[in-house]
């Protein structure tokens, strides 16, 4: 079984191959094939699943070794693989969602002429995050983790003539080098620590090295992971991306690639376990995070952004839970995965409001839609509903888990991080009654398009509505299905795990929970159900008007790095025209300068040679004789 | 000296007959290589008294390259043979060595030389004088230029095929040279190969004062470099009681083996010693053309007809560079920390100066004559390493800068104007442009000589530059580095002016050449660049190649 691993990342990878280098003879069939691809990754994940859980849990990790990467005396890398539970994990989510938005995909990309690529693209992504979670060190990681940045910068700026994507590609990419070079550098720390970057070796000797060490490799991977899961400060480029078609909103920027800084984070537990103060400043990035998000998700009028804002604030929660160390790391990644359901359905959904809407973002210019949109209607509620955490459904299990751990934390520091959870589930449910009520209720407040036609909100056809069921129903049923079927005692072996010891009662906390869930809707009624929502937006106070600019981050970074750098970069050149130039040209010219001089030492004149002849041996029999004198 | 001692000396040189001496051994097989060039050298000359002027060209061509490639495939054979390794020997009475350096440097020679000739005998870029193909040398040397008798033998059609029967004997000196292990052979060698030099370059077609200038100057101080070689040899007998170069090198070890009564004196004194070794090493040096003794080159290489320059540029280094090995590493080891800080003073004069002074050079072959200067010191970087990896670096390096060499100077017998070649520099401004193909030939060749990986010449400067850290030399290396890089700028230079500027509108014609100049610019360029880029089996061969014997 093992050997099929490779083929994981192999068959998407021969898609991408395909598709990008077949040229226009693949335009009519290339998305079947992409689909198909996808969806094989998907079947083989599935026969491995089937060949795991029938093994016991200690054995369940499978190993594929295919060649060694670059092979350096004392630097050796391979090109190898490692499918354990948490792996397994991913890799069920990557192709399946992935597969589910392939075929979405079809339908939604039905009319652009560069639909082939877009599927070599998306093909490329699942390739490269498959590498990524099979990995099975460092090294190879990395590989993925750019890969799937490039990915990424691609299918954003897919639409690549309006100049918005091209920036918005060009942004994420950017504020992704600050989060990569963070890996790398851990990378290299590892290196010199551990003599090796394999998984095995580096998590098993953690003991070896010392705190700081330690602490340092913690707090470049969570660079990493801020960079790549738009984490504070890193966030900045997330609410730009979704530039990018909305499948590629749905796949990459909320159920797949974000969650890559959780998985990097919950892989090195060992790492994170040994390095409290690292652990402590993850916690404080979800906490910031998940607050930071909500808020801008509670004032954005673009659908896409809002729910930008919410993925935001749940990977936050993500990472949260990740930092509480083995408490949490299980429930970490079973929130990624109820998420990757619901938050993948709310954007195929927000995808097909927009394919009926003549691509209209603005929640404002919605309403009513309902009647139109059945479907669209039912499973986007349905994804409402899991992501509020409303009882039952898969966000009230996993989240509520996250709540719990988070009080579990114990001391002041459990308290603060409990608040902060509770704080957010009840914006939570705030923003996204908002949405709903936004785009499916109240009166219509449609808008012509630029061309005067009058938009015609439709079902979507049927390749768009079955991957939106599909994902519905991991929505409701997901969270039950983990808590009933032991994802805890699945993932164990792998993350570890701990039963925190929570100053509140479970019921309590569930209770506290569905009650600011109430609350957080209620307050959404209020303010958008029961009176008409404006057209254009009103002015706002403070707090709204700096959520609509993402809380001022643009202008942040523009203040301090973009303005700063400029200086910086001006102050260089300045040095490199005057000094370094100088003593170049200096050099340069004194160099000139005595050739001139040397040249006229060449007269022409045999007889100044034979000088020249004669002094250079009685130089040469002078400093022979010196050298034995001496 | 006591009387009796000279009267005893007297009687038994009295008893002794004459017929005892000894006839000289010779090993004919071990020695091929040399006997065929010289054979053919000979031939060669019968041919330019008995053939009609008309068949010469064709005969001498024929039989030059015959005899070079006959006398390499001997080579190969020998080495084959394990005469460069296991079987390496002394032969001829003492006189010349067979072994790996020996022999790897007689095949780098010869293959050199058979390129070279190509370009002696390309008659295609001159367009043809009263109908008759011209080549690079004039048409009757010994006519004064511009004379009734010059017009005549241009007229006539006359053509100087006796550059081919002097190259031959100049090879077959070179052959010699790196194998001579007897000072007296080493002097017989250094002359039969310089006094043909010193003729071919005064043979030029066109510039000929200019041709005839530069091989006075030649003649005149490679004269005095000999008389200082030879002066040098004189003292080493003196200090030694021979000129074989193990009895030297014994001695120099201390272990006297016996003294020649009538020596007794300056036997075993230090002295002489080391003043006959800086003279050996100035006649050495000379010919490597190491600064101060550089001053002939680029005025040779500047006036002689540039096919010469570049076989001169090429086989001469090689063969130079082989005896001073030889020299340094077999007669001398006992006296390494001796040279080893003159040689450091020459190298990095010669280093420096030669990159240096290239920089503000006009013509192209000056500065090809200086950048073979600076080469010379790169060179001794690697003799100074005192290993066996640096006499392995200083053979493979010799083998990629001959072929990057006499490519450059036929490249640069392709760019004319109305006068010849149009060596001035301003002149080949856009190259480019005009001859494509041509400029990026050009190009390769002056990355080579930059150092530029991929190319032979980086292979060859970290060869010995390694060599020279490993051997203890690493202020050497830093030089040779800091060199390196004044000198890229001067090859970079060209490459820029040949791109990068626009054509000046008089600029010169590029001739499309025979089949001849096309081989051997083609050879170049393939050597260099499989050097560059796979240089591992003939540094291996270098390396099996770098054993002495004693």
């Amino acid at each position: 079984m093992e050997n099929l691993i490779a083929l994981l990342v192999g068959a998407p990878l021969l898609g991408a191959a395909v598709l990008l280098c077949g040229g226009r003879r693949l335009d009519k069939s290339g998305h079947w094939l992409g689909t198909l691809l996808a969806a094989v990754s998907f079947v083989i994940g599935l026969a491995l699943f089937a060949d795991m859980l029938g093994r016991s849990a200690d054995d369940r990790a499978m190993y594929q070794r295919l060649y060694t990467w670059i092979p350096v005396e004392g630097f050796q890398a391979d090109i190898a693989f490692q499918l354990d539970q948490l792996s397994m994990t991913f890799v069920l989510l990557i192709s399946g969602v992935g597969t589910l938005i392939h075929v979405y995909s079809i339908g939604y990309m039905e009319h652009d002429e560069r639909r082939r690529r877009f599927f070599g693209y998306l093909n490329l992504f699942v390739a490269a995050m498959l590498l990524l979670v099979l990995a099975d060190n460092y090294l190879l990681l990395y590989f993925g983790w750019e890969g799937v940045g490039l990915a990424s910068y691609l299918l954003i700026g897919f639409w690549q003539h309006k100049p918005s994507a091209a920036t918005a590609a060009k942004k994420a990419f950017i504020v992704n080098r600050v989060g990569d070079m963070g890996l790398s550098i851990a990378i290299m720390i590892m290196f010199t620590t551990f003599g090796t970057f394999t998984f095995g070796p580096v998590l098993a000797s953690t003991g070896e090295a010392s705190q700081g060490t330690l602490t340092a490799i913690g707090l470049m991977l969570l660079l990493a992971a801020c960079g790549k899961s738009a984490q504070v400060p890193l966030q900045s480029w997330l609410g730009d991306a979704m530039e990018g078609p909305t499948p590629v909103s749905a796949l990459i920027h909320a159920a797949t690639m974000v969650t890559a800084g959780v998985y990097l984070i919950v892989r090195s537990a060992d790492i994170f376990n040994a390095a409290p103060d690292a652990q402590l400043v993850v916690t404080i990035v979800g906490a910031v995070t998940l607050l930071f998000g909500a808020i801008v998700g509670c004032a954005k009028d673009d659908i896409k952004k809002a729910l930008a804002g919410s993925t935001m604030s749940q990977i936050g929660y993500m990472i949260l839970a990740a930092g509480l160390g083995p408490i949490g790391y299980v429930f970490a990644i079973m929130h990624l995965v109820t998420h990757g359901f619901f938050k993948a359905g709310l954007f195929l959904g927000a995808g097909s409001v927009m394919h009926g809407m003549n691509d209209e973002v603005d929640m404002r210019k919605y309403g009513g839609l309902r009647k139109y949109m059945p479907v669209t209607f039912v499973t986007f509620g349905l994804g409402y509903l899991a992501i509020i955490g409303f009882p039952g459904l898969s966000g009230f299990f996993s989240k509520d888990k996250i709540i719990e751990a988070a009080f579990a934390k114990g001391g002041t520091e459990g308290w603060i991080l409990g608040a902060v959870t509770l704080l957010g589930a009840a914006i939570t449910a705030y923003y996204m009654t908002r949405v709903m009520l936004m785009t499916f209720f109240g009166e219509k407040r449609w808008e012509n398009d630029p061309d005067g036609n009058p938009p015609h909100p439709h079902e979507s056809p049927k390749s768009m509505t079955i991957p939106m069921i599909l994902l519905a129903v991991g929505s409701v049923a997901a969270g039950a299905y983990f808590e009933f079927a032991g994802f805890v005692e699945w993932l164990e072996p792998v993350t570890g795990f701990a039963h925190g010891h929570s100053p509140l009662s479970a019921a309590t906390v569930t209770a506290a929970t569905v009650a600011v869930m109430v609350i957080g809707v209620g307050l959404a009624y209020l303010q958008y159900g029961r009176r008409p929502v404006p057209v254009v937006a009103p002015r706002g106070s403070l707090l709204t008007r700096a959520a609509r600019r993402d809380l001022l981050q643009d202008d942040f970074n523009h203040a301090v790095f973009v303005t700063g750098g400029t200086h910086v970069t001006r102050s260089l050149v300045y040095v490199d025209h005057t000094l370094v130039d100088g003593v170049v040209n200096g050099t340069a010219a004194a160099v000139g300068g005595l050739s001139g001089r040397l040249r006229k030492l060449q007269n022409g004149y045999a007889r100044t040679y034979a000088v020249s002849m004669f002094g250079g041996t009685a130089v040469l029999i002078a400093a022979t004789l010196l050298m034995r004198a001496v | 000296m006591s009387t009796t001692a000279v009267h005893s000396l007297w009687t038994t040189a009295a008893v002794e007959p004459l017929n005892k001496i000894p006839a000289p051994h010779i090993e004919y097989t071990q020695l091929s290589p040399v006997l065929i060039v010289v054979g053919a050298a000979i031939v060669s000359v019968l041919l330019e008294a008995f053939v009609p002027r008309k068949g010469r060209y064709v005969a001498q061509v024929f039989l030059s390259v015959l005899a070079l490639a006959a006398a390499f495939a001997a080579v190969v054979a020998l080495a084959a043979g394990g005469y460069g390794t296991t079987k390496a020997q002394i032969a001829a009475m003492g006189a010349i060595a067979v072994d790996g350096p020996a022999l790897f440097l007689q095949g780098t020679i010869l293959l050199a030389s058979i390129v070279a000739i190509f370009t002696f005998a390309e008659r295609r870029l001159d367009p043809a004088d009263h109908g008759h193909k011209v080549d690079s040398f004039a048409a009757e040397a010994a006519a004064v230029p511009g004379s009734e008798q010059e017009k005549a033998a241009v007229k006539a059609g006359f053509t100087t095929t006796e550059v081919f029967p002097l190259a031959l004997f100049a090879i077959a000196g070179m052959l010699v040279f790196p194998a001579a292990n007897d000072l007296l052979t080493l002097f017989v060698a250094l002359e039969v190969f310089s006094l043909p030099l010193y003729l071919l370059c005064a043979v030029a077609r066109r510039k000929r004062l200019m041709s005839q200038e530069a091989a006075v100057k030649y003649f005149l101080l490679g004269a005095f470099s000999s008389a200082f070689l030879l002066f040098g040899i004189a003292l080493l007998y003196g200090y030694a009681g021979s000129v074989s170069y193990a009895t030297i090198a014994r001695v120099v070890d201390g272990a006297v083996v016996s003294v020649n009564p009538a020596l007794a004196d300056t036997m075993g004194n230090d002295v002489l010693l080391l003043i006959g070794f800086a003279m050996v090493l100035t006649g050495l040096l000379f010919k490597v053309g190491a600064v101060p003794f550089h001053m002939w080159t680029p005025d040779v290489y500047q006036g002689a007809p540039t096919p010469v320059t570049g076989f001169m540029a090429a086989a001469t280094k090689v063969a130079a560079f082989g005896a001073l090995l030889r020299l340094l590493y077999v007669v001398l080891p006992g006296l390494t920390w001796d040279w080893r800080p003159v040689m450091w003073g020459v190298a990095i004069a010669t280093m420096l100066g030669g990159a240096i002074v290239a920089i503000t050079q006009t013509d192209i072959k000056r500065l090809l004559a200086y950048s073979s200067i600076a080469h010379a010191g790169f060179l001794l970087a690697g003799v100074i390493a005192a290993t066996p990896d640096g006499i392995s670096s200083v053979l493979f390096y010799l083998g990629a800068y001959s072929f990057v060499t006499i490519g450059a100077f036929a490249v640069v017998t392709l760019v004319r104007d109305a006068g010849g070649e149009a060596t001035h520099l301003s002149k080949w401004a856009g190259l480019g442009r005009r001859s494509p193909l041509v400029a990026a030939v050009f190009a390769v060749f002056l990355l080579a000589f930059a150092g530029i990986p991929l190319t032979s010449g980086f292979s060859g400067k970290f060869a010995v530059f390694k060599a020279a850290a490993d051997g203890g030399a690493g202020a050497l290396v830093v030089v040779g580095v800091l060199s390196s890089a004044i000198a890229a700028f001067f090859y970079i230079r060209v490459i820029v002016l040949m791109f990068f500027s626009e054509p000046k509108a008089d600029g010169p014609t590029v001739a499309v050449p025979s089949a001849l100049t096309t081989l051997t610019i083609t050879a170049g360029v393939v050597v260099t660049l499989v050097l560059g880029v796979a240089p591992q089996y003939f540094l291996d061969l270098a390396n099996q190649a770098s054993v002495f014997v004693r």
